[in-house]
């Protein structure tokens, strides 16, 4: 009986406009995300200046079996780099002989509401500092180590497990530490601002076709509360640098260094966007 | 393979009962197909065979085969007639043995 009427319909909205068509299949799912009995804030009102109404996390745009491994902590793949972060922690390195712990003893506490307000502002640097760059400037600085090489697993992992201690807490940025509001506004322009051979920006996807589908996939709003993110497309956990490296790859476009000004820049307006969406580190998508 | 593997299972149980068992672990899965940036073919490592005794005797066993994704997910019922011990073990090409082991207390 189902198979009739979505047969009838897709039939009717073939006879319409394929756009129709496409609207209707890839709407974000109408749904609720409870990790480990922790209820996720996945659909809240934007803040105040955005583009949109109501901020969606990518979560809702996935496949019901998709979103089923997100929901359940055991059955995540992307828990095992937040383990393989835990065990990091106490991994001593460097010249000081001293590792994570010896200064956050207690990361589940120490780190609790880390990951839900970077980048924030690095006075020392005069730039934005998110959580990848903060490992390293600790390791440099505190441990007499050698910072990590970008996307090096142990990166990663550290980065999941700091992030997961915020699991559930709104993305919150405090834009008004040093000059991060200028940065904020050089990531606005960069978000707007086309490139690449097929002359895309980020908003031509995420703004105006998020619900769509692009090929077979569902743009999403291009969230990024859930990074790292475990994607079952790679089978390990991707960055957020990765990610914004694949992003304008895809437009055709000469793909900025990880870190670089241009994609802290857009790292801290991409955050902001996300404003009141919970930290799902480490999410599970395609 | 980087982490100990995973298994979820009940502390307790009543005797006949049926409980369900989740199994997860951390492995590349290399199928032998793919080729590397030199056009070379990566050899194939995957974990060929999952079994799981309960107190020595085996519940469920596996011959795994390349079309596995990696990070082998198992998940099956089973009976618990009395207090015991569930061992996993999972066999890797290169012939490393990966094991774990939980205890079920039957009332």
């Amino acid at each position: 009986m189902t198979k009739k009427v979505i047969l009838a319909a897709s039939v009717l909205a073939l006879f319409s406009s394929p756009v129709m068509l496409t609207k209707a299949t890839a709407d974000p799912a109408d749904a609720t995300l409870t990790i480990d009995g922790k209820e996720m804030t996945v659909k809240t009102a934007a803040p105040e200046g955005h583009p949109f109404d109501t901020l969606y996390s990518g979560w809702l745009y996935r496949e019901p079996e998709t979103r089923a491994l997100e929901e359940d902590s055991f059955e995540n793949p992307g828990m095992f780099g937040v383990e393989q972060g835990a065990e990091l922690w106490s991994v001593v390195e460097g010249t000081a002989g001293k590792s994570c712990e010896s200064c956050h003893a207690e990361p589940e506490v120490d780190m609790k509401g880390v990951g839900a307000s970077f980048p924030k502002w690095d006075a020392d640097a005069k730039r934005p500092i998110n959580i990848e760059l903060q490992i390293d400037k600790c390791r440099e600085e505190n441990m007499g180590a050698e910072p990590y090489k970008f996307d090096a697993a142990e990166q990663k992992a550290l980065t999941a497990f700091i992030k997961h201690q915020s699991l559930g807490m709104p993305v919150k940025l405090d834009l008004s530490q040093g000059e991060l509001q200028t940065w904020w506004d050089r990531g606005k322009e960069l978000y707007y601002t086309r490139t690449g051979q097929l002359n895309l920006s980020c908003s031509n996807c995420h703004e105006d076709h998020n619900g769509q589908m692009i090929r077979a996939d569902h743009l999403s709003q291009g969230q990024v509360n859930g990074f790292p993110t475990y994607r079952l497309k790679q089978s390990k956990l991707i960055s957020l640098h990765n990610r914004f490296r694949g992003c304008v790859r895809d437009t055709r476009a000469e793909i900025p260094k990880a870190f670089s000004d241009d994609l802290m820049a857009l790292e801290t307006y991409v955050t902001w966007r996300g404003t009141g969406l919970s930290v799902e580190t480490p999410a599970v998508r395609q | 393979m980087a982490s100990k593997p995973r298994v979820k299972l009940p502390k307790s149980a009543s005797a006949g009962e049926i409980i369900t068992i989740k199994t997860l672990i951390s492995h590349e899965m290399e199928s032998g197909q793919r080729k590397d940036k030199n056009g070379e073919v990566i050899p194939r490592q995957i974990i060929n065979k999952f079994t799981v005794t309960f107190n020595d005797k085996t519940v469920f066993e596996a011959d795994i085969e390349p079309a596995i994704s990696s990070n082998p997910y198992f998940e099956f019922a089973v009976k618990v007639p009395e207090s015991g011990t569930f061992k996993f073990t999972w066999v890797d090409d290169d012939g490393s043995v990966y094991e774990t082991e939980e205890a079920i207390e039957v009332a």
